[in-house]
């Protein structure tokens, strides 16, 4: 067993703003949906709107920080193992078999977790950043005058924001459970938090970070 | 720990500084302030008419102020007989029926239900003198009653039964020295009391306005603005803008709120844009009726009830009509919330020669047009006057009764209680035929509530229609209303998407807890290994 630095201090930042962001959001949205009342509507509505542009400005940053680190590379999806790590988490972990796949700094994501982010992140949360901004400005002042472009419709826009919720908040739920199943039970919420983790002996590491550096410097 | 503070200092203090700024974001509001700073100059009249030469004398007859006036005020008296105020009727193109000459001239409804064979009574309140029935001369300028509207002593007033004939002995020479721009009471003499009393038919207008508090209505209230009624009902050669679509049709001549404040009055965007969908009253009205009872319910049918053979009345404990041999049974409300609807502008009447469908049980007096679909119709707050009226059963027509006559024996419901006499009567003046067999139909009016404005700080908030249930616009459809709106079957999948997730996760980490348990029994030494497992 070694400690490995695995999330740099900007990728946890991220991870846990976005972590708060989502669940609050999905707080104040779930109000403005008329779920339950908590903050009442008016302040569901601008607590709800202001976190959604930190949001924004955050995933801004984070897709800058993915390409200048190339960090973009983790979720690039592959089958190899695919099936092994759903036989993994169907069967395997039950028999106390190893993880399918070697967690190491350059690979830090196994298949499912590829798939899965990587549908996050081209897929789910753009749509509900554009569904979300189509709702803000479906009427927008200029000129003195109030503008309805009507180029969509409010209930669709609406439906599609209230149905990605609902899967953002069932990810949630997987995810926080899923993260049990490291080393131990709290080994990837520590990596999380401390940015360290143990991992398997991964004995290429350092000179496999050296060879990425020259050559992301080379490009 | 590090963590943690970065955490709030980075995320959650710039929410919460955001929010605050932006929650405490009360401009002040220009607009407003200069409409407060134009309407506090006060009017200056040009002329005394006190000082006129014209004007020192005594007056035999009305007419004769009348004459009087116009000799002055030469083009004035061409000008009033175009007016509604007038001719109680309007050219207006209704979708449907083509171009139509309506009004309260001959347009039915679910209070007293019309003028025809009761111009003697109804017709106090027209601006003119004589209209005791269908004979009278709108053409003849000196039928106008220029005092109901330009009286500023208050000592000037209308003879019940007398067709809008002063009542005997005013002294007319002090009287029309003191004329001047209708005020308040000079439209409240009228508008104040339709239906037969105070605030019985609107129930946004009534004598708690002449003297009205801010809570009761910021724009006439001394506290507030002291408007005038015709600071918003502006009025140019004695045409004036508003519309009741009790008895209007089109999308002509109203006054709106906007007129005033524009399109864009509050500081808050989010607010001006509700403007597109939701009319201003209705935030800004949340309550009618603030000060006394208005009448929400009419039942003719019960009316003629006699006990012991006489005509009775029944009260209750704060002195509302409740019945009345004469009329009928009655409902009454005080801070009533409206009710919503879709309008446009524009409205339908039902007509006393429309034929009532043989499967109707219901008329509609009047139906306000617009759906939300319609780009120039808003939600608007309404009273809806409901009530119950005689029908021909055999013609299938409303009938128009004859309520009111000076002496018995005529064929007045008010006077002789016969409804079959008061029917025939009616008709017959009407013009129309009468079978003899009649029934009481519910019917339906609904009223635009424009008046009595609350307080901003009165105004709907947005819990009072974003919301679940019971939101003041649940019956509004075709809209998106957030909170109220539902997406039935979304929110089914994602409430049994979260629930599996949940199940599963709860399942698979039974699982893996009993597998645990399995390998610990076999190597007991297994639990020091994987404590945290």
């Amino acid at each position: 067993m070694k400690k490995v630095y695995l999330y740099t201090r900007y990728e946890r930042f991220w991870h846990w703003t976005q972590a708060f962001l989502i669940l609050f959001l999905a707080l104040t949205g779930f109000e403005i949906h008329g779920s339950y009342r908590l903050f009442g509507f008016e302040n569901a509505v601008l607590l709800h709107n202001n976190a959604a542009w930190i949001l924004i400005v955050l995933i801004i940053f984070t897709i800058f920080w993915h390409f200048t680190t190339g960090e973009w590379r983790q979720y690039v999806p592959t089958s190899k193992n695919l099936k092994a790590q759903v036989a993994y988490y169907v069967t395997g972990i039950f028999r106390n078999t190893p993880h399918p796949t070697k967690k190491t700094s350059l690979s830090k994501l196994n298949p499912m977790q590829r798939l899965v982010y990587l549908g996050l992140k081209i897929i789910f949360i753009p749509v509900m950043v554009l569904s979300g901004l189509a709702y803000m400005f479906y009427r927008v002042q200029i000129d003195g005058a109030i503008q309805s472009p009507g180029l969509y419709d409010l209930y669709l826009v609406s439906a599609i924001h209230t149905l990605g919720a609902y899967i953002l908040l069932a990810f949630v739920i997987v995810h926080i459970y899923l993260i049990t199943t490291g080393h131990t039970l709290t080994s990837n919420l520590r990596a999380m938090v401390t940015g360290w983790e143990e991992l398997e002996e991964e004995p290429l590491q350092e000179a496999e970070r050296e060879v990425r550096r020259q050559d992301i410097k080379s490009k | 720990m590090k963590n943690i503070a970065t955490f709030i200092l980075s995320v959650i203090f710039p929410i919460v500084i955001i929010t605050i700024v932006l929650r405490d974001a009360s401009k002040d509001n220009i607009l407003l302030e200069a409409l407060k700073e134009e309407h506090s100059i006060p009017h200056v009249p040009s002329v005394d008419h006190s000082k006129h030469a014209d004007l020192q004398r005594d007056f035999d007859n009305p007419h004769e102020v009348t004459a009087t006036c116009i000799s002055c005020h030469t083009e004035r008296g061409d000008e009033v007989l175009s007016n509604a105020h007038w001719n109680w009727e309007r050219e207006a193109y209704i979708e449907g029926r083509g171009v139509t000459y309506l009004g309260k001239k001959n347009l039915i409804n679910n209070f007293c239900t019309g003028i025809l064979s009761n111009e003697a009574t109804c017709n106090r309140c027209h601006i003119g003198y004589g209209w005791f029935d269908d004979r009278f001369d709108h053409g003849n300028p000196y039928n106008i009653d220029c005092l109901i509207c330009h009286d500023n002593s208050g000592l000037y007033d209308k003879a019940r039964g007398g067709a809008g004939y002063p009542v005997p002995g005013l002294d007319l020479q002090t009287i029309v020295q003191q004329v001047g721009r209708p005020e308040k009471d000079n439209c409240g003499y009228c508008h104040f009391y339709g239906g037969g009393g105070n605030n019985v038919k609107h129930g946004d207008l009534e004598s708690a306005l002449l003297h009205a508090s801010w809570d009761v209505d910021v724009h006439m209230s001394a506290e507030g603005a002291s408007l005038e009624c015709i600071d918003c009902h502006q009025t140019t050669n004695h045409q004036m803008l508003g519309r009741y679509y009790g008895v209007s049709s089109d999308n002509t001549m109203r006054a709106t709120c906007e007129d005033c404040h524009t399109a864009l009055p509050h500081v808050e965007k989010t607010l001006n844009e509700h403007a597109v969908k939701v009319a201003c009253q209705t935030c800004h009205i949340p309550v009618y009726a603030k000060v006394n009872p208005t009448k929400m319910h009419w039942d003719w049918s019960t009316a003629t009830d006699r006990l012991d053979g006489e005509p009775y009345e029944v009260l209750d404990t704060l002195g509302n009509l409740l019945y009345t041999s004469i009329k009928g049974e009655f409902h009454w409300r005080q801070n009533a919330a409206p009710d919503y609807l879709w309008f446009n502008g524009t409205a339908d009447h039902h007509l006393i020669s429309d034929i009532i469908g043989e499967n109707d049980t219901m008329i509609y007096i009047n139906t306000l047009f617009g759906d939300a679909t319609d780009p120039n119709a808003r939600i608007y707050p309404v009273k809806i006057h409901t009530g119950r009226q005689p029908y021909d059963t055999e013609h299938r027509t409303i009938i128009q009764a004859k309520l009111w006559d000076a002496d018995p024996g005529m064929g007045a419901l008010w006077v002789d209680l016969d409804w079959d006499e008061a029917l025939a009567a009616g008709m017959e003046y009407v013009g129309m035929p009468f079978s003899g067999n009649y029934d009481f139909i519910d019917s339906r009016m609904f009223l635009r509530i424009n008046h009595m404005v609350s307080p901003a700080d009165q105004a709907l908030q947005c819990e009072d229609c974003h919301t679940r249930s019971g939101g003041r616009l649940e019956g509004i459809e075709g809209v998106y209303i957030p909170a109220q709106t539902t997406h039935a079957a979304i929110d089914h999948f994602g409430i049994l998407l979260l629930l599996f997730s949940f199940a599963g996760v709860v399942i698979h980490a039974s699982l893996r807890y009993l597998a645990w348990r399995k390998r610990v029994k076999k190597t007991p030494d297994l639990i020091q290994k994987t404590m945290n497992r």
